[in-house]
């Protein structure tokens, strides 16, 4: 059940490339961070793992199975195996959180299921519950459009718990959040899929973040992979490489991480 | 300069000409309007509506006249509503390329007719009555507002609905949670102003058979009833306000 | 899906009691006014109306293209073109004079004071009102009243397009001239221009192509309008439409349809290109 990439590039129809043959292999189970700077290709590499990306070159596995060589309807069996979690959750202004958080369990359901949740929510504890893990309960029957982007953001999320996939692509999942939230939501996702044994694998900006919260790194630079290496073995050195002066942006540094933060900092200056 | 003067001179000149031959058209009889014994038949004409009739009996019938109206009008409205709903996706592209050029065709016929000429002809096939009038009214509509639904589907963000395919979510279902919440607001203001302009037409409607209030209008008006007609003039023009002010407030409520 | 919290039988939707009353009374509105509409599909499928529809639908092909009857068609065409212009064009002479008799912009009492004083007040008062009886009685009324007052004919339907459409005209009128911008107007007035030269050098150059766009597209509209008003006798296409149809005559019915959605078609693209012209 290992999600994968094998040579992969990706061409956007302009010509410019987006990923340059990339390699890279995650096991059931594993949480790891891509991180570096803007437009090297992290939304892109989380659009081919999510089978919404066909690339141009290499193979792609996805929990086990190649994607591009399945039928139709057998490929979207498989997107319903995974969420791919967008930076800003496309939400309806005017469609009801209660709806937004279930819209997760929509591969699961029939269409006639679906129907009748509209009519009255069919599974109101479960939107509950995923909303309570970002302390969000309090909104279950707000319209979207009465949120702040905070909250959107993680109603996108609480969407994901409610859904049952066994791979989270998080494309910058807590960018609006304040770092102690921050801290909090991503620690709700991983314990999340750690008691579903899914995989995860999230881009994330801030660099600090990701070196609290993951275990495994991958450095993105130019749609090439600079480093994938576990978090003990990536210093200054590997993130000077990544980040060039840019360097100093990278850090949302909540309390905890200040000094590590203000020591490579440092070496940029 | 001189030369868009010149052009400004001509379009004014063809103009007036165009003007000039559409009266000459018409002078045949209206020349008699102007004469004193015209005007002397017109005033007494005139004056024949007041005071306008009144009578238990015919204030129940004028009422019962107003509700059929008022039924046509929204039972017009609600089936052109779901029938343009239906429409609409294949108007909008979502059926693929013809089935779009089919239904916007289709659409096209539809709302080139006028209801009354819909009512004309519904009146042959399904007989005198508001029925017909309701048809007539829904057959209208739903070009109408099939070609608006279908706009308004082709405007909005396919984000939402793109995101929950993405993450496996059936066709029907990601149009129900996505696509639908987001145009819903402008379906229904566009189906309420078509609401407004069609307890317009239903009143008048009955002038081809199609019941209501243009009904009785019509026959009082034919046995020169003008006092009785003067009070289904008067019940049209209120119902039509009392909807607007209904419409009205339904449309307040709604962008809350 | 991790387990769920210990269910609460507190929540509940608090939209659901809104949507099953909305629901009912939906529902309840709903069968009166199928009963009062005579609603009954059924009558669709009855034989008899499917042999008489399948055969008056049967007379729509081929379409009559007789030279005589397209003669005919055209001279009714060209009546109708005629009757919605003058029409517009009467309802334009009523509109323009009661637009500015209650136009604000151009009161002098309201100079100074800031407001009216009593009489023109009431005056303008009165002018809305008019404006608003004309308009709220639909043309196809209009029609049918002054075909008994004044006859059949093209007359008929040039009276009720200029009445209905002199009250939408004069509404739109006041609107336009009001949301100018009154600094020209009110300097011209203020340093003792007469009314109409207030009008003429401040209001009406700003305003210019705001009306004739407004109005070249309620001709437009009036095209319309007088094709359905031929059927209760005022002229042109209609009334020729409403005779084919009571002969049943299939094919006139299909030739008169097709020449009103060009006649339509075409109205549209001259106000159009008309409209892009002038603003």
């Amino acid at each position: 059940m290992t999600t994968a990439l094998s040579a992969v590039s990706v061409r956007y129809p302009g010509g410019a490339t987006a990923l340059r043959n990339v390699t890279v292999s995650f096991a059931p189970g594993e949480q790891a961070a891509i991180i570096g700077p803007s437009g090297a290709g992290k939304t892109t590499l989380l659009h081919t793992l999510g089978c919404a990306i066909r690339p141009a070159d290499g193979e792609v596995t996805v929990l086990g199975t190649d994607p591009w060589n399945l039928l139709r309807n057998d490929l979207h069996g498989l997107r319903g195996r995974l969420f791919l979690a967008p930076q800003a959750p496309p939400l309806p202004p005017r469609q009801r959180v209660v709806h937004a958080v279930l819209a997760g369990r929509l591969p699961k359901w029939s269409a006639w299921r679906a129907l009748r949740s509209l009519v009255y929510p069919v599974e109101l504890e479960t939107a509950r519950a995923a909303l309570g893990r970002f302390r969000l309960e309090d909104k279950l029957f707000l319209r979207c459009d009465r949120l702040s982007g905070g909250e959107r953001q993680r109603v996108g999320l609480a969407r994901l718990i409610a859904s049952e996939a066994e791979l989270f692509l998080l494309d910058e999942p807590v960018s609006s959040l304040d770092p102690a939230l921050a801290q909090s939501a991503l620690e709700s996702l991983q314990a999340e899929a750690q008691a579903r044994g899914a995989t995860v694998v999230a881009s994330l900006h801030a660099v600090d973040l990701a070196l609290a919260r993951f275990s495994r790194l991958i450095g993105l630079k130019d749609g090439e992979i600079l480093f994938d290496l576990p978090r003990a073995q990536v210093g200054e050195r590997e993130l000077v490489a990544l980040y060039g002066p840019e360097l100093c942006n990278s850090f949302q540094a909540p309390p905890e991480n200040q000094e590590q933060a203000l020591k490579i900092c440092r070496t940029c200056l | 300069m001189t030369g868009l003067n010149l052009r400004a001179l001509a379009a004014l000149g063809a103009f007036l000409a165009f003007l000039a031959a559409c009266i000459a058209t018409l002078t045949g009889d209206t020349a008699g309007l102007f004469s004193r014994e015209a005007a002397v038949r017109m005033f007494d004409f005139a004056r024949g509506f007041w005071p306008p009739a009144g009578g238990t009996a015919f204030l129940q019938k004028l009422a019962l006249g107003s509700l059929e109206t008022l039924a046509m009008s929204w039972l017009g409205t609600l089936l052109a509503a779901a029938a343009g709903l239906v429409m609409a996706l294949p108007a909008a592209g979502r059926w693929g390329i013809v089935a779009k050029g089919a239904s916007r065709l289709l659409l096209n016929g539809l709302r080139a007719v006028p209801e009354l000429v819909w009512a004309a002809l519904v009146v042959i096939a399904a007989g005198l009555g508001p029925f017909s009038g309701t048809l007539a009214l829904a057959i209208h509509t739903t070009g109408v507002l099939g070609r608006l639904f279908a706009e308004a589907l082709e405007n909005v963000p396919a984000d939402p609905y793109l995101g929950l395919r993405r993450n496996g979510a059936g066709v029907v279902a990601a149009f129900w949670y996505s696509t639908f919440p987001q145009v819903l607001p402008q379906l229904a203001s566009y189906i309420l102003y078509r609401w407004e302009i069609n307890i317009r037409a239903a009143a008048v409607l009955g002038v081809v058979g199609a019941g209501g209030l243009g009904q009785m209008l019509y026959f009082h008006l034919s046995l020169f009833q003008l006092q009785d007609a003067a009070s289904v003039l008067l019940a049209m023009v209120l119902l039509v306000s009392l909807v607007d002010a209904a419409s009205n407030r339904v449309r307040i409520s709604m962008t809350r | 899906m991790t387990p769920a919290a210990p269910l609460d039988s507190a929540l509940r939707d608090p939209a659901w009691r809104g949507r099953v009353s909305a629901a009912l009374l939906f529902l309840a509105l709903l069968a009166p006014a199928g009963y009062l509409a005579e609603f009954n599909p059924a009558t669709l499928w009855d034989p008899a109306t499917v042999l008489a529809l399948s055969r008056f639908l049967g007379t729509f092909i081929p379409p009559e293209y007789a030279l005589d009857f397209l003669k005919l068609v055209a001279a009714a065409t060209w009546k109708t073109i005629a009757i919605a212009t003058v029409g517009t064009l009467v309802a334009f002479l009523i509109a323009l004079p009661l637009a500015l008799l209650a136009n604000r912009q151009l009161s002098i009492s309201a100079l100074a004071t800031g407001r009216m004083a009593l009489l023109p007040a009431t005056a303008r008062t009165a002018v809305r009102w008019l404006l608003i009886l004309l308009r709220s009685i639909p043309e196809l009324v209009w029609a049918l009243l002054l075909v008994r007052a004044v006859g059949l004919g093209d007359t008929a339907g040039v009276l009720a397009i200029g009445l209905t459409y002199g009250g939408m005209l004069g509404k739109v009128y006041i609107e336009i001239l009001e949301s100018a911008d009154p600094q020209a107007t009110r300097s011209l007035l203020a340093n003792g221009a007469g009314r109409r030269a207030a009008f003429l050098y401040g209001l009406l150059p700003a305003c210019l192509p705001e009306l004739v766009s407004y109005t070249v597209y309620r001709w437009e509209c009036a095209i319309r309008a007088s094709v359905i008003m031929g059927f209760v006798g005022a002229g042109g296409l209609g009334q020729q439409m409403e005779l084919s149809m009571r002969m049943l005559a299939g094919g006139e019915v299909l030739t008169m349809l097709a020449v009103f959605v060009l006649l339509v078609w075409v109205a549209d693209q001259a106000s159009a290109t008309l409209r892009r012209w002038v603003q």
